[in-house]
């Protein structure tokens, strides 16, 4: 089989930690576009669901920090936060061990991945699955880019990775779905958290929505940390993802800077189907 | 100086419940029980876990993704930990070290206003 849903949502812990910090018209708004992506995701009918994110320090650390991680696990659980502070309670998610290492093994004809039998889900995977899979009734494959402790793998090489993980799903018989986690603009976590480039969130998300890789790829990471922060580093997770659709267009179904939320609240997906009929 | 091992701590304190136990039961003993171990703490950041004072740990360069987490276990509202990082620059200077600087910023009230969002003071939860 290969891919049937694709796309990218924002994972900040307050989103659901300080939900009633926020304003609730914009707040209510944008959990109603998680909704319609949810919606969307189901209605692809897939078997597993691959989310890309960029974990916080939960798993992975400096004494053994891979560049790219892929969960290879029949559960996983979550939240590694406190779920009072995270807004979300403990949950167990499903995982498909024997998808994973299928999915793992495709992965690795192209690119180098670490392997985990173990992983505990942060905000980045934990925030995604609580809109999208409330029910956690469908399998999770867990990947890690490292956009957290320098050195960070080159743009170019996450976006080869995004293309391998294709390449991955194209070879096994399952209805794969994928979602990056993350971003965009932000500064998470710090004295400045809250703090929102609008513009250049918009600017990525119209390269991201072309889908053009020379587009998504002019970046270096200094210019990402004047202008977007070091949450601006998450932007791999959107890339990987826009290469694995593989040419397709893509809609910002919704973006609004929510700063009590620290971040440019962002959904957008693509639609494959418009390579399929091209 | 010693930032990895300050971080080493905090990651493992993080990911364990009896660790955190340990740590709010007798803060002194649990950090240096990991100096003993080997990690290269300095008495200054052994006195930074141990308070704790989260301006001293940002200004040291600890991870924002690491400390809010030390920062909730220790029952810190989100808007306090962001005030005690500023605190934290403010007395101490500058980050030293890590991959985060100050850039200027008027604070999410102040923008969400401008946005014309109205937000809610935390009611005793999400901190």
């Amino acid at each position: 089989m290969s891919l049937v849903f694709a796309g990218v949502c924002s994972h900040a812990p307050g989103i659901t930690g300080r939900a009633e910090q926020a304003d609730r018209v914009v707040r209510d708004a944008f959990y109603a576009a998680f909704d319609e992506m949810r919606a969307e995701l189901e209605a692809s009918r897939p078997d597993v669901l691959v989310v890309v994110a960029a974990e916080h320090f939960a798993n992975f650390f400096m004494n053994n920090m891979p560049a790219f991680a892929i969960g290879m696990a029949d559960g996983y659980d979550g939240p590694i936060e406190d779920a009072a502070w995270l807004g979300i309670p403990k949950f167990r998610a499903p995982g498909d061990r024997d998808v994973s290492r299928r999915f793992i093994t495709g992965v690795m004809q192209r690119a180098d991945v670490s392997y985990a039998e173990e992983w505990q889900f942060d905000h980045g995977i934990a925030v995604p699955l609580h809109f999208l899979t409330p029910r956690f009734d469908l399998p999770v494959i867990p990947v890690n880019v490292n956009c957290q402790g320098p050195p960070l793998v080159p743009l170019h090489r996450a976006w080869n990775f995004g293309e391998a993980m294709r390449a991955a799903a194209d070879t096994i018989p399952e209805r794969v779905a994928i979602v990056g986690t993350g971003g965009i603009s932000h500064w998470p976590a710090t004295p400045d958290s809250g703090k929102i480039n609008e513009a250049w969130d918009r600017d990525f998300m119209d390269r991201w929505c072309r889908n053009d890789r020379d587009a998504l790829l002019d970046y270096t990471d200094e210019q990402v940390y004047a202008d977007a922060g070091q949450g601006g580093f998450e932007i791999r997770t959107f890339l990987t993802v826009a290469a694995a659709a593989d040419g397709a267009p893509g809609v910002l179904r919704f973006y609004e800077p929510i700063p009590i939320f620290a971040v440019g609240c962002t959904i957008a997906t693509y639609d494959l189907a418009d390579v399929a009929r091209g | 100086m010693s930032l990895y091992a300050v971080q080493k701590y905090l990651y493992e304190l993080n990911r364990s419940t009896p660790r955190q136990t340990e740590h709010l039961a007798d803060p002194t003993a649990a950090v240096e029980r990991f100096r003993v171990a080997g990690a290269g703490l300095t008495d200054d950041e052994l006195a930074a876990l141990v308070e704790p004072d989260i301006g001293k740990l940002f200004h040291l360069g600890v991870n924002g993704q690491i400390l809010m987490h030390f920062a909730a276990l220790h029952q810190i509202e989100w808007q306090d930990y962001l005030q005690r990082m500023r605190d934290g620059i403010e007395r101490y200077g500058p980050v030293r070290e890590g991959v985060y600087a100050m850039t200027g910023y008027d604070g999410v009230d102040a923008h969400a206003a401008s946005r014309g969002q109205t937000g809610r003071p935390p009611n005793g939860g999400g901190v």
